[in-house]
């Protein structure tokens, strides 16, 4: 298999989700799953296959299913609780904010097929503003895997260690960026690519793509710092402060709504410096039109050249 | 975190043995006793914070009593076992009759209670898992407590615990369509283990509640729904034990009690002004005196 073959790889995390998910609960009788009627969507067969009593479909009732998942974990039990991600945090925000973040059960949200992974479904099915939502919840992790690697790692930590977090499980196939041996660690961003003229800061879908824009950029001469926000919250707010510090610009990328996602987040530490580079935040701030996944980024400027673009743009001044 | 009292958890415990020891009338009249206190209790801490609920306090007092002095298998000392009947105070703005009774059971000093709604106390005017040993989950937004009644319920029974679950709602409050959701899967998973009490007082914060978004039949609604439904006097510590008694399964127990809001002071009884009005210090004057 050549390089060029390895990279046109690519994967739907659910799957790694699903399977890791099935592995740590062999082996911890407390992991239990809940849903809302959305076994397949959320890859949960196998899970039900092999444990129908500690998996919990609540039917189509989403408030009921996230206070559902407080009761579990107030019982002693770790739920992951899985739902398409629009339904999951939109239609039972209060229940996130009062049930799991304020009453810190610790209860793992697991929000699938985020961003505008339904495409064509419109934006009634698109959850861009997830990250917008619960960033403004104090006390809730917020972690966005970047391939199948992450994906798998942060399901065994959210196990290992449970805290009130959501979880943001892609459907839309991305190609490996991190090795299964890279760590994920809480609060921190992942160094993917280093370079000293401009950062450019990718999470989930994006981190591909920033990388990818980054080689491009490298064939201007132009040596981009490229950062992987598998965590969202708590913030890597270390790492933004040195990519102010030592690269002339910085550029984010999310596939969600700018008002308060990864972009807003960086800009605010950025600007507490009093002092630093310019900030451009690259995602959503209007409904999508129809078309496909691909088609919404595109045409919403989250492609590898618009990227190399932006951050072009933002270094010229 | 406030920790347990050890004086009152013994006071608890003497208690807890007299009730269970005693004979019927004996135990009503213990827990008419640990009602008194409880809105006496409640009646100083609006007075001082001057704000509160009054009115759904004085409704749930009586449910509240029976529980922790009557039924609920806990042990104040450790919250936290593992094996522990739950309860849950869904309609959290009646916080001054959950800490009243969580204080009077030795969760915490009582002394604490002076300071409800204070700056920087842990007693905020909606409970706070955090902060107060003894309360299960956060409740104050109407339609919460159910549903985490129902996992609490699926999971006690998932983990094997001989654990039976207990959660208050207000009648008004089952407005709230997170509750229809969860009394489908309550019936659903036959969580027997599971116990709802409605304060069905008929008052919501605006009006009656049946001139708001009637309920009734609500007992018809419940059983339909598949729940065993029970009603009881809300007030008669008695019938409330009977009513709290494990049911014959597999279906969860809806006990509808019917309580007067404001119970226990005349002029506060069935008014919907004391949803959250404050008592003046000449009207607690008279109350206390109603409740001497």
């Amino acid at each position: 298999m050549t390089v060029a073959d390895t990279a046109a790889l690519t994967y739907d995390n659910r799957t790694a989700f699903a399977e890791e998910l099935l592995e740590i609960a062999r082996v911890d009788e407390r992991v239990v799953a809940v849903c809302n009627d959305s076994v397949g969507s959320s890859n949960l067969v196998g899970f039900r296959q092999e444990f129908p009593d500690r998996l919990i479909n609540v039917g189509i009732a989403e408030q009921n299913m996230v206070g559902v998942g407080a009761g579990l974990a107030a019982a002693g039990l770790i739920p992951f609780v899985c739902a398409a991600g629009p339904f999951l945090t939109g239609r039972s925000l209060e229940q996130v904010k009062a049930d799991v973040a304020y009453s810190a059960h610790n209860v793992i949200l697991c929000g699938m097929s985020p961003g505008m992974a339904y495409g064509e479904l419109g934006p009634t099915h698109h959850s861009v503003e997830d990250l917008s939502w619960l960033r403004a919840l104090p006390g809730l992790d917020i972690v966005v895997p970047a391939d199948r690697h992450q994906t798998r790692q942060a399901v065994r930590q959210a196990a290992a260690e449970p805290r009130p977090t959501y979880l943001r499980v892609g459907r839309h196939k991305v190609p490996d960026v991190t090795a299964p041996t890279d760590p994920l660690e809480r609060g921190r961003f992942l160094l993917a690519r280093d370079g000293g003229d401009v950062t450019l800061i990718g999470t989930g879908t994006l981190v591909s793509r920033t990388l990818a824009a980054a080689a491009l950029l490298a064939a201007d001469g132009i040596e981009a710092r490229v950062l992987n926000a598998a965590y969202i919250a708590p913030l890597d707010v270390e790492a933004i402060r040195a990519a102010a510090a030592q690269t002339r610009a910085i550029v984010t990328a999310e596939e969600a709504n700018i008002s308060g996602g990864l972009g807003a987040a960086v800009a605010l530490t950025v600007a507490a410096l009093g002092r630093g580079p310019v900030v451009r935040a690259l995602g959503l701030s209007e409904f999508a039109p129809t078309g496909s996944n691909d088609l919404l980024l595109e045409h919403f400027g989250l492609t590898a050249p618009a990227i190399a673009a932006q951050a072009r743009e933002a270094l010229a001044g | 975190m406030m920790t347990a009292h050890a004086p009152q958890v013994r006071a608890w415990r003497e208690t807890r043995t007299a009730v269970e020891t005693a004979s019927p009338t004996e135990q009503a009249a213990l827990l008419a006793e640990q009602s008194r206190l409880i809105r006496r209790s409640v009646l100083a801490m609006i007075g001082r914070a001057k704000a509160g609920h009054i009115g759904g306090d004085f409704s749930v007092t009586d449910i509240l009593a029976t529980l922790y002095f009557g039924v609920l298998r806990i042990d104040p000392a450790r919250p936290d076992a593992p094996v522990r009947d739950r309860f849950i105070m869904s309609k959290g703005h009646c916080a001054a009759s959950l800490y009243s009774v969580l204080a009077y059971s030795g969760y915490f000093d009582p002394a604490e209670l002076d300071t409800f709604m204070g700056p920087y106390s842990a007693l905020n005017g909606h409970p706070n898992r955090t902060k107060v040993p003894g309360v299960e989950t956060n409740t104050g937004p109407l339609g919460h407590g159910l549903p985490v009644a129902v996992g609490e319920a699926l999971g006690t029974r998932l983990r094997g615990h001989d654990s039976r679950v207990f959660v208050v709602c207000g009648d008004g409050e089952l407005q709230e369509g997170s509750n229809w959701e969860a009394l489908m899967s309550a019936a659903h998973y036959r969580l027997a283990n599971l116990t709802l009490v409605i304060d069905r007082n008929r008052l919501q914060q605006g009006a009656r509640t049946e001139e708001t978004n009637a309920l009734d039949p609500l007992e018809d609604k419940l059983a339909a729904f598949g729940w065993e439904v029970r009603e009881a006097d809300g007030h008669d510590h008695a019938a409330l034990l009977g009513a709290f008694a494990p049911g014959a399964g597999p279906r969860p127990v809806a006990v509808i009690a019917n309580t007067i809001k404001g119970k226990g002071v005349t002029f506060i009884e069935d008014r919907v002004e004391w949803h959250h009005k404050v008592p003046t210090p000449e009207q607690i004057d008279l109350a206390l005196k109603e409740l001497a």
